[in-house]
């Protein structure tokens, strides 16, 4: 439906359709992943189930799973955002709605086509990089590259005076997420080897975490709770705080990722330092939100869109608490390749960052649809599905990786490591599909939303309105 | 006034990321650069190819287009016996050389001017191919590794040295090293024990030069399988990792280890069909006690994934 406006012109797009392409393909995206990831779960818990074929084979899959819901559901979900909230910050309309849709129409096409390569087996080889550099192109010109311009055109067009915070994320992560993929991909393309191949691996997979993923799901909420509660944000100076910490201490950390191997000694103590330093944008950004839910606590179980974004904020302070300490000496050296790190990626990406999106994602689809949410059941239904997936998927992962962490300096023989871990497989893999379970009916309550949601008038916010089921 | 804030910011950014680039990219550049490839690192680079993954030799990732291990006990030339045989990479024509030897720079200063004035690496020509050995010269009262150019220092043929050798069981190794790659193997395994731990079981953690010219170097991060850096120290038996790569439950009855059976292609070394559905049924049979013995794992073809994937286990993971 929304493939005709492709070819229209730019001023008969309707305002919003960028940001609807986007926010129906993260959904499906969304579940694409997580099935996935339940599908490889069920394999590490039932090493014989659908056993034997190549395609099937968890080899194959678990990069896909990654890359679908870190490009797939993440990103776009990001993208969906940045198509509403910009224009939104900046009291104007979007740059161009089509080279929006064109944007969200080149992602679909160049990540089925990079996942599908990958799935047969045609990596790099390089964990978050599998993509083969020829796809990773097509990811920063025909993916970045525009969504950057049509952000950066829409903030130089707005029609207020300052810039908020949301959007000095939104601006900075584009350019920094470009650099991170041509730098990060460079080793491919220009065939550097050992050492510096191993360390822009992990150069370009923190980075695209710490100055993509976990930041910009941070701008959303500075745009979600005040947009909900109609409380301002409660400083913007500690914003500020937040977004020039994140940029000085947390596009430096990554060589803590790689604390064993033989890189300069040096390097692993300035980034473990650099890592602890997350405190420091997370203490300003979780303080700064929470603060701003003064007075409107009521919300958090009222608002379904809230109810999200205050999850993702206070999964943030675990997130926090585990990264800023976890990549020190002492702790790597138990946790480092256990499960524990599992739980704690979950942590970042499937907890606090999909939490933040999914709010906005609600919040946006609706604001862009003019329709009231369809059902507000179903959506509690997905709620708690998603957090007790969740849940028990994080403290399986993280029993696990403790088991692991044990085995490992007490030089355990493997098999009993494995053994042990056998129970807390089968619960990640039941919260992990409970998740999956949850996003599709995520996806049922959205797609009756856009048919038969009531009408928002104009002027109102959806959330203004009351459920009708 | 009104862009004056939006122009500082911006110019900010930049150089805020600007100078992070500089401490995390640029000062670490000088000391990976000064690192000198060891043997391991020597040996990786040269059985590998140019490198494994996507490429314009083997865009597939099928292993196409790399070279060829051996182990030689006589020159190929003289016919001389060679007392312990050595460690031989035939570079066939049109074969893309392993990145030290496009690219000196990459085996380290000392390293880089043995290879180039007394291995000759710099002669070697991709288009008629070429035959590299490992040697070793004392440099101020030290040992070091350094590549030679057999072609060129011993007048060794690709052609010549692939007759001497033979289908040897170490054929295959840059292919498995692809294979290890495509089938995800390094998703569970790691290749990198730690360095404060792990000595007992797993062996040393590799050394600063272990990895001068190897793409990818594949460590793995998240470790649900024992690291196999050194398997082939702990365990040398093909007829192991056979059934163990076939089904893994029939050596390790707990191991979560996928079955790899599809890796034998279709038909066995003496090109009879594999009967998979077969096999899995009586296995079934064997696994509720209706059997006595599993059912025996077919003899992989000399070509097979599987046989590339066990050549690089056994040769590399030393």
């Amino acid at each position: 439906m929304l493939f005709k406006f492709l070819f229209a012109k730019n001023e008969d797009i309707p305002p919003g359709s960028a940001a609807v392409f986007f926010g129906f393909s993260s959904i499906l995206w969304f579940i694409i992943g997580t099935g996935l990831g339940s599908f490889n779960a069920a394999k590490l818990a039932f090493p014989d189930f659908a056993t034997g074929v190549e395609l099937f084979a968890f080899g194959h899959m678990r990069q896909v799973h990654v890359l679908a819901v870190i490009l797939g559901w993440i990103s776009m979900a990001f993208a969906m955002t940045m198509m509403y909230m910009t224009p939104s910050l900046g009291n104007t309309k979007l740059w161009s709605e089509k080279l929006g849709l064109w944007t969200a129409f080149n992602w679909n096409i160049g990540l089925s086509l990079g996942l599908i390569l990958l799935w047969m087996g045609i990596t790099s080889g390089r964990e978050y990089s599998d993509l083969i550099w020829p796809i990773d192109l097509v990811v920063v010109f025909g993916v970045l590259v525009p969504l950057g311009i049509n952000v950066w055109m829409t903030i130089a067009h707005r029609r207020t005076q300052g810039i908020y915070i949301t959007n000095w994320f939104f601006g900075s992560c584009i350019f920094f997420v470009i650099m991170v993929f041509l730098v990060g991909q460079s080793a491919e393309m220009f065939n550097l080897t050992g050492l510096t191949e191993a360390y822009l691996t992990f150069w370009f997979a923190h980075n695209v975490l710490g100055l993509w993923i976990t930041p910009v799901a941070a701008a959303i909420a500075y745009y979600t709770i005040p947009k909900l509660t109609g409380n301002p944000l409660y400083s913007h100076r500690i914003g500020h705080l937040h977004f020039w910490s994140i940029i000085a201490f947390y596009s430096t950390p990554a060589a803590h990722h790689l604390m064993s191997t033989p890189l300069p000694e040096w390097l692993k103590s300035f980034a473990s330092v650099e890592g602890v330093l997350i405190l420091i944008p997370a203490v300003a950004f979780v303080a700064n939100i929470l603060l701003t839910m003064k007075g409107r606590w009521s919300m958090f179980v009222e608002n379904i869109e809230i109810k999200f974004s205050v999850t993702g904020v206070l999964l943030a302070i675990p997130l926090n608490m585990q990264g800023g300490f976890q990549q020190t000496r002492a702790i790597n050296w138990y946790i480092h390749g256990t499960g524990w790190i599992v739980a704690h990626a979950h942590l970042a990406l499937l907890g606090m960052s999909t939490a933040l999106e999914i709010a906005a994602v609600y919040f946006g689809l609706q604001q862009m649809l003019r329709r009231k949410l369809y059902s507000l059941a179903l959506a509690n239904f997905h709620f708690w599905f998603f957090i007790i997936g969740f849940c028990i998927y994080w403290i399986s992962m993280t029993i696990a990786g403790l088991i692991q962490g044990a085995g490992k300096i007490y030089e355990v023989p493997y098999i009993d490591v494995v053994i042990a871990e056998h129970p807390y497989m089968i619960a990640r893999w039941v919260g992990g599909s409970m998740v999956f379970t949850g996003n599709m009916v995520w996806l049922y309550n959205m797609y009756m939303t856009a048919r038969e949601g009531t009408v928002v008038p104009k002027g109102r916010y959806a959330h203004e309105l009351a459920y009708e089921r | 006034m009104a862009f004056r804030q939006y122009k500082l910011g911006t110019v900010g950014v930049g150089l805020m990321l600007g100078l992070s680039m500089t401490i995390t990219l640029m000062l670490p550049s000088f000391d990976f650069r000064s690192a000198e490839s060891t043997w391991v690192g020597l040996d990786k680079a040269l059985s590998n190819g140019r490198l494994i993954g996507f490429s314009y030799e083997d865009p597939l990732v099928r292993g196409a287009n790399k070279p060829i291990t051996v182990i030689l006990k006589e020159d190929p030339k003289t016919g001389a016996t060679i007392d312990p045989p050595i460690r031989a990479y035939v570079y066939k024509p049109g074969t893309p050389f392993a990145s030290p030897i496009n690219h000196p720079d990459n085996l380290g200063p000392t390293v880089k001017s043995l290879g180039v004035e007394r291995g000759k690496i710099d002669q070697a020509a991709k288009a008629s191919g070429a035959v590299f050995t490992i040697e070793y010269a004392d440099v101020n009262g030290q040992e070091w590794a350094y590549p030679v150019n057999a072609t060129a220092v011993k007048g060794w043929s690709p052609d010549a040295a692939l007759a001497t050798a033979g289908d040897q069981n170490s054929r295959y190794v840059g292919r498995g090293k692809t294979v290890y790659i495509t089938e995800g193997c390094w998703w569970c395994h790691t290749l990198l024990p730690e360095q404060t731990q792990d000595w007992q079981v797993f062996g040393a953690p590799p050394y600063l030069g272990d990895f001068n010219g190897e793409m990818p170097t594949a460590f793995g991060s998240d470790r649900k399988a024992p690291d196999i850096l050194h398997v082939a120290s702990r365990n040398s038996s093909r007829e192991w990792m056979m059934m163990h790569f076939f089904n893994p439950r029939l050596v390790q009855p707990n191991s979560i280890m996928p079955r790899f059976d599809y890796l034998w292609g279709r038909v066995d070394v003496d090109g009879n069909k594999i009967d998979f559905k077969k096999w899995r049924a009586e296995y079934d049979e064997y696994r509720r006690g209706l059997r006595s013995h599993p059912p025996e794992v077919p003899e992989y073809a000399r070509d097979t994934e599987i046989r590339a994937l066990i050549d690089w286990v056994l040769t590399s993971l030393k």
